[in-house]
């Protein structure tokens, strides 16, 4: 499965946010100066990657409405399905793959010790997700829509609403870390930690979009958002 | 050698989804007994090898050090690395003697060291047959970090490996392919330790990868 001869398309690091992002202030001193160095020739290293369909989840590991409690009390806030596919650059989906999410709760705080922000912890709130892709490369959760938050970078700095989203992917070279936003949101255009993403295309990347069709009637609103990690390039003799 | 017929970019019809922050909470989504939440049944985390691991055991430590020399406290790590004999186990399971993969994190008081518990891995052949000297492949995320950073880890008592390895003789700089070599130390018990501190920026900056 991981060829020697596989080779995955160069991630683009001008799409990407740059390390060095001064809007951003805490990527000033964490930034590296020097280049990159290409690997040019990755080798068994590079295009492998753990495969998580043994862990065992829990039976709630998805159901973050009820993973915290074990089922036993709702958390407060808008009540969403997240859900989406992760697929590759060339359309292909992504089967078995571990997505991880993690969110601070309706009022914009995160159960964390380091958060000390004054909106209270929601009891019955934990804030973490985790699942595996199906057969088809979809995944799913359910979940309360985060509220923003404040945060010290610019005087009066506000994330916009969204979820932390982590994907393994099949190799450790399609790792991925994002954060999924909310259509509409008038605090992304503001967002410093947005507007590290130089292309606005590449920001598109990253919004989450009502899906109503997928909502279920007096219970939940849906989220889609879809996740697109590299492609995994074939040689010519491996498609023979 | 035949060339590789790679597919054309024409074929290539989406972009990826655009990197951003694990953010100062990536521990309630990766590690969230550190973030203070109760651990779920499995856990991935950074006891990678047991006592029936093939292999040597060891213990790698190190810390992460921003441009200003300061700690980086929140750091997550994610290792990858081959087996004693050189071989990967992708197949991840807490039941194996040993898995390829582990994370670790920096801590958020005292010397903010992470820690992994594995064994020392074999060499792994590269893609020009040359034997690529024993490595831990690590992945670095952080607030302010907004792509994740790709490092290797390789061993100081491994010279002549090092010497010969077709991936550190990528990096022209001596002073540079220093920054990779973890340095042995007496570690607890009959584990080794090795000693890595990883350094986001500025003197001593270590080298990271685009792979
Ligand atoms: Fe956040």
């Amino acid at each position: 499965m991981h060829d020697e001869k596989t080779r995955f398309v160069e991630r683009d690091r001008n799409w990407h946010p740059p390390a060095y992002a001064p809007g951003y202030k805490t990527s000033v001193a964490r930034s590296p100066q020097q280049s990159l160095v290409s690997m040019q020739s990755p080798s068994v290293s590079e295009i492998g990657g753990p495969d998580f369909s043994g862990l065992r989840m829990g039976r709630y590991d998805n159901d973050l409405l009820l993973n915290f409690t074990q089922g036993q009390a709702l958390p407060v806030g808008e009540r969403i399905i997240m859900f989406g596919r992760v697929i590759d650059q060339f359309g292909k989906p992504v089967p078995n793959t571990l997505v991880e999410m993690w969110q601070a709760n309706a009022g914009g705080r995160y159960r964390h010790r380091n958060d000390n922000y004054l909106a209270p912890l929601d009891p019955n709130f934990g804030g973490v997700g985790r699942t595996l892709t199906d057969e088809q490369g979809w995944y799913r959760f359910r979940t309360i829509k985060p509220g923003p938050y404040p945060w010290p970078n610019d005087p009066n700095s506000w994330r916009p609403a969204h979820i932390h989203v982590s994907v393994m992917g099949p190799s450790i070279s399609t790792r991925l870390i994002t954060q999924m936003y909310f259509e509409g949101d008038p605090l992304i255009p503001r967002c410093p930690i947005v507007n590290t993403v130089n292309d606005p295309d590449a920001v598109e990347t990253m919004i989450g979009r009502l899906d109503m069709a997928h909502s279920k009637p007096m219970d939940c609103l849906a989220y889609r958002f879809d996740l697109v990690v590299r492609g995994r390039l074939q040689t010519y003799f491996e498609n023979q | 050698m035949q060339q590789p017929n790679t597919q054309s970019t024409s074929e290539l019809i989406l972009r990826e989804t655009a990197s951003q922050t694990a953010g100062p909470y990536v521990h309630i989504g990766l590690a969230p007994s550190v973030a203070g939440l109760p651990a779920r049944d499995e856990e991935i985390w950074n006891r990678m090898a047991g006592p029936e691991a093939e292999g040597e055991p060891i213990e790698v430590v190190g810390t992460v050090i921003d441009g200003n020399g300061d700690l980086v406290r929140d750091a997550l790590i994610e290792a990858w690395q081959a087996d004693a004999k050189g071989v990967y186990q992708p197949f991840f399971d807490l039941r194996n003697a040993f898995n390829s993969f582990g994370r670790t994190a920096t801590t958020f008081e005292g010397s903010s060291e992470w820690s992994l518990q594995t064994i020392k891995p074999g060499p792994v052949a590269h893609a020009s047959g040359q034997p690529m000297a024993p490595h831990i492949n690590l992945s670095i995320f952080a607030r302010g970090v907004n792509v994740h950073l790709q490092t290797r880890l390789y061993f100081d008592d491994e010279t002549d490996a090092n010497a010969h390895c077709p991936v550190l003789s990528r990096i022209e700089s001596p002073t540079r392919r220093q920054t990779l070599i973890a340095s042995r130390e007496a570690g607890d018990g009959d584990r080794v330790r090795y000693r890595f501190d990883i350094r986001l920026q500025g003197d001593g900056e270590t080298v990271f990868f685009d792979f």
